[in-house]
């Protein structure tokens, strides 16, 4: 259960953004790859948690899924695969070990508002 | 009035931090000319017995040394001193994985020019550790013969990230009816091309042809690096 950890870093990071860009943050999206060793559900109530008490408090953590996509030697391409209990191509069945998408554990962007500037 | 809310796009890895402090440990290592092995597995799959073996074994002809990752006790590297290597213990708290900078600091007093091999054991856990780049050469996964063989389909994501497979406990592999076939087809499901080594640390079987595989990546390692 290291999802704790890893929300308060996620925090940290969606925190420092917010003071060097001087504004408030809603929500911050992250891509999720199925191979992060990251499991969805318990990063979101982790965030919850790991915002609290910070200027992140209420803001939403947006995850997107990423699935794993390999490349396979023999079609030369790239293609997704469908389990990731059986890293062969979809397609013609060679196995596939090069692994070009789905390790992804990556905050992407940020919804923001601009902090109101002081009144003069 | 306030703005709008807006997205601006940022691309940050959230383990960054972990990463930078891994590839300057891998710098480090590749500097000294260390090769460094690590250790995952479930608890209670023979990590200990097993590092205990290789660096009583190793030990006559490399300089070798260990780091143990375990949540509460020091019981690991007191049965790992028995080998009279030098072992260093990383006691996590509660923490269920090792991170980069626990490698660093625990490092702290060792000179690395004064190793050939050096063993890091993560803490015993399948999940968590797949997240952690620790600047090893060699990530070992450890399966048991007692576990079962679907392990690999169970975690999927540890073995994936690791670089061989190591069944540990084949002296008990009759008792316990462990269908090597299928244990074999798992990991190469999950990870094509892995080799996998089947051994028992009690009864020393295999542990020759695993220390004959770590001495050749060793000197892969250090020929690549003086090229």
């Amino acid at each position: 259960m290291h999802e704790l950890s890893i929300a308060m870093s996620i925090v940290e990071l969606a925190e420092e953004e917010a003071k060097r860009r001087r504004v408030q943050i809603h929500a911050v999206h992250l891509k999720l790859g199925t191979l992060s060793g990251v499991v969805k559900d318990a990063l979101l109530s982790c965030y919850e948690m790991a915002s609290e008490n910070t200027p992140l408090q209420g803001s939403r953590l947006v995850v997107e899924d990423v699935p794993v996509v390999i490349f396979c030697p023999t079609c030369r391409g790239q293609r997704p695969l469908s389990s990731v209990q059986l890293f062969c191509c979809p397609e013609c069945g060679t196995p596939c070990s090069e692994i070009v998408q789905g390790r992804e554990l990556e905050v992407v962007a940020l919804e923001i508002q601009e902090c109101a500037p002081n009144p003069v | 009035m306030r703005p709008e809310p807006r997205l601006i796009e940022v691309r940050k890895n959230v383990l960054k931090q972990n990463d930078v402090v891994a590839r300057s440990l891998r710098d480090r290592f590749r500097g000294a000319g260390v090769f460094v092995v690590s250790l995952v597995s479930s608890p209670g799959s023979g990590k200990t017995a097993f590092l205990e073996k290789t660096l009583t074994l190793l030990r006559p002809n490399y300089r070798v040394a260990a780091l143990v990752g375990d949540l509460a006790t020091e019981n690991d590297a007191l049965r790992l001193a028995r080998s009279e290597a030098p072992v260093k213990q990383i006691t996590t708290g509660s923490l269920c994985h090792l991170e980069a900078a626990m490698v660093q600091s625990a490092l702290e007093g060792w000179d690395l020019n004064q190793l050939d091999i050096l063993f890091i054991e993560n803490v015993g856990n399948l999940v968590c550790p797949s997240s952690y780049d620790l600047g090893e050469d060699l990530r070992l996964v450890l399966i048991s013969v007692t576990e079962g063989e679907d392990k690999p389909l169970k975690y999927p994501t540890i073995f994936n990230s690791a670089d061989v497979a190591v069944v540990t406990k084949v002296d008990l592999a009759d008792a316990v009816e462990f269908h090597w076939k299928s244990a074999y087809d798992n990991i190469q499901a999950v990870r094509p091309g892995m080799p996998v080594l089947k051994l028992s640390a009690k009864t020393g079987e295999g542990m020759e042809e695993y220390l004959r595989f770590l001495a050749a990546r060793l000197i892969e390692l250090r020929r690549a690096a003086a090229v």
